[in-house]
């Protein structure tokens, strides 16, 4: 893959809590070419969150590199940190809930424009009409609060603030999947758009694979602070390798009543991420599992070029 | 609908007091659900599906209340009771027993103090003369028919020792110990994970097999409709705009609110580059209601005719919706 704009390499977090070391993201290498959009999958517990925000630094890795532009994140001082974030953004699934109920919509998208020292109050007030206009809102709604604002319109006021310091990459967590479908629809082509118009490269957290196929062109599936699978979207979405991935993608429910497929129901929920499994994660809930399975995390089989699979059965599976 | 429904709503109209107005929730929605079948009730927010399921079981919040229409449900005695007008003691006799409900968020109806095994026994003691031990058998029983691993175990545990998906099984046993023939599910699988929700979904369909209930599924997620459901009424801004058994629903939609739906779902074999048609626009709020059709302001095919007031009408043999230009948009398909 050449030149990517963000590069992981070895990206580890480790909480530490009163009952253990919580590996919740564990030695995760992937990149993210420029004007990709990289949509990252996985179930509740799966790491998924933590790694975007690790990303960012927003959480501190506990090991690992990630490359912004060639230069290691993990490296900088909080002074060039903060130089650096004018750069990256991040979209909540709830953008406008963290924030104080009592800022307009206009100053909570100039936020970072003010913070940043970024014009004054008269260009700022430009930069947000043209902000909003731009995600489909009207220029006046910066005199209005937050709560005033539909779902779906909050979701459009975070894409705009996260814009406003037109940085070169975001991660949005979650950002579409409280809104109903049709509202849904809407802020998918919005990203789609902006990515265009901006040339922006995107880190999209989600649980929906389907959401992801639409949005992204490659996936990155996770479980249990792993990475299982790495490949283009619609080829993953077609040909899943990982037995994780095929469970995942056997598991969610079609539009289409005449559709039959051989449900494969997988049995049991996820192991605490306070005990995982020695060698592969997901191993205790694999109908394939054998046991060298829990024998040591394994090398990624190639699959076909840039689509990985890290299961040690690859070869026989396939 | 074949034979004699076991839940038949007509013209339920739900309106809700604030301190200025009286605003209408739900109007005019009418449907039927078959002896051991399944209907799902599918909306966006704000469409009135889950102020019908709490209408079904007299459990509208205080400044709620039913202001028309009937709500059917035939007991397992044979009699018809109007669950509209029924007092609470008598609604009392009826929910838990013959008309059970499961939520979103199992934490909602499971009491953090008690243990699984005590909640459970809780309600045969309400509904039943049995004695403690024949009720722990029951219990037992039941926790074993929504395979709860080790259930004797899970007797004495309580709510927060339980993964999100046990709880729902803890919930749905809670539900189902009385033998309901009616169970309404508001929900039930959207707070779970997609592997989690596969699991549930098939015990569900499973306990209807061997238990014969019907089931009201409330769901905002059309692939979870196409597997469960036998009919579906969907629901925007607190109407039904479209009635009809499952598999006719997805291969023809007629009203334009149920095609905006199923063409905003993502989904796989779309030529690269192609882009989802959402629908535009948000849902009206209830005060401000447009005076004809509820879903104009969004249809790409509202027309001067819409700003009437339309009933549902049969677009195809089985199947209703409530849109004036019907037969245009037919001819146009």
């Amino acid at each position: 893959m050449l030149d990517p704009l963000l590069s992981l390499q070895g990206l580890t977090k480790v909480f530490e809590t009163p009952r253990g070391a919580v590996q919740a993201v564990r030695d995760v290498s992937f990149d993210i070419p420029r004007r990709a959009i990289v949509g990252l999958v996985g179930e509740s517990g799966s790491g998924k969150t933590t790694l975007g925000r690790s990303v960012l630094r927003l959480t501190e890795p506990t090991s690992g590199q990630t490359f912004f532009d060639g230069v290691d994140l993990n490296q900088l001082d909080a002074a060039e940190m903060r130089a650096m974030r004018r750069r990256m953004q991040i979209i909540f699934q709830d953008p406008v809930a963290s924030l104080n109920p009592r800022m307009r919509v206009g100053e909570v998208i100039a936020e970072g424009l003010r913070a940043h020292g970024v014009g004054n109050v008269r260009s700022r007030r430009d930069t947000v009409a043209d902000l909003l206009t731009e995600v489909g809102l009207e220029p006046d709604h910066m005199a209005r609060f937050p709560h005033e604002f539909s779902g779906g319109q909050r979701q459009r006021i975070g894409i705009a603030r996260a814009l406003a310091l037109e940085p070169e990459f975001i991660v949005a967590d979650e950002s579409v999947s409280a809104l109903d479908v049709s509202i849904q629809a809407q802020v998918l082509n919005l990203l789609l758009d902006i990515r265009d118009r901006r040339d922006l490269t995107m880190l999209f957290i989600a649980h929906d694979l389907s959401v992801v196929e639409y949005l992204c062109e490659q996936i990155v599936v996770m479980y249990l602070g792993r990475v299982v699978e790495v490949g283009p979207s619609r080829e993953v979405y077609l040909h899943p390798a990982h037995p994780y991935t095929r469970a995942l993608l056997s598991a969610i429910p079609h539009p289409d009543p005449e559709r039959h497929t051989d449900r494969q129901i997988l049995v049991g929920d996820i192991p605490s991420p306070l005990s995982p499994p020695s060698g592969c994660v997901f191993r205790t809930r694999c109908p394939h599992a054998i046991p060298a399975c829990a024998e040591g995390f394994h090398a990624p089989t190639v699959v076909s070029p840039d689509h990985l699979s890290f299961c040690k059965r690859q070869k026989e599976l396939a | 609908m074949t034979a004699s429904p076991i839940l038949e709503v007509n013209d339920l109209q739900v309106e809700f007091a604030t301190r200025r107005q009286s605003l209408v929730a739900v109007r005019d929605v009418s449907f039927a659900l078959g002896a051991g079948k399944t209907l799902a009730l599918v909306g966006e927010s704000g469409s009135g599906k889950s102020v019908t399921s709490l209408a079904i079981m007299g459990l509208l919040p205080t400044a709620g209340r039913v202001t028309r229409g009937t709500i059917a449900f035939q007991r397992g005695s044979g009699e018809t009771v109007d669950l509209a007008t029924l007092s609470q003691p008598a609604m009392r006799h009826i929910r838990g027993a013959e008309i059970a409900m499961i939520f979103q968020e199992p934490m909602s109806s499971l009491n953090p103090l008690f243990t699984v095994g005590d909640q459970i026994g809780e309600m045969l003691m309400l509904h039943s003369n049995l004695s403690s031990v024949a009720r722990r058998a029951k219990v037992l029983e039941m926790l074993d028919l929504v395979e709860i691993p080790a259930a004797a175990s899970r007797m004495s545990a309580y709510p927060h020792e339980l993964s999100g998906g046990m709880r729902q099984r803890v919930m749905i046993a809670l539900a189902l110990i009385c033998r309901p023939l009616l169970l309404i599910a508001d929900e039930p699988t959207t707070a779970l994970d997609v592997t989690i929700q596969a699991q549930i979904l098939e015990l569900m369909r499973r306990l209807q097999r061997e238990l014969g209930m019907s089931i009201l599924f409330i769901t905002h997620d059309l692939g979870v409709v196409a597997e469960i459901a036998d009919e579906v009424a969907v629901m925007y801004a607190g109407e039904v705009v479209e009635r009809a058994p499952t598999r006719p629903l997805y291969a023809h939609p007629r009203h334009p609110y149920t095609q905006g739906l199923i063409a905003s779902i993502p989904r796989p074999g779309r030529a690269p580059g192609e882009r989802l048609v959402p629908i535009h626009g948000t849902v009206p709020p209830p005060s401000a209601m447009p005076p004809g059709c509820a879903f104009a302001p969004r249809c790409p095919h509202a027309g001067p005719e819409c700003e009437a007031p339309v009933a549902l009408t049969e677009a195809a043999p089985g199947q209703l919706a409530r849109c004036v230009k019907l037969r245009e948009l037919a001819a146009h398909a």
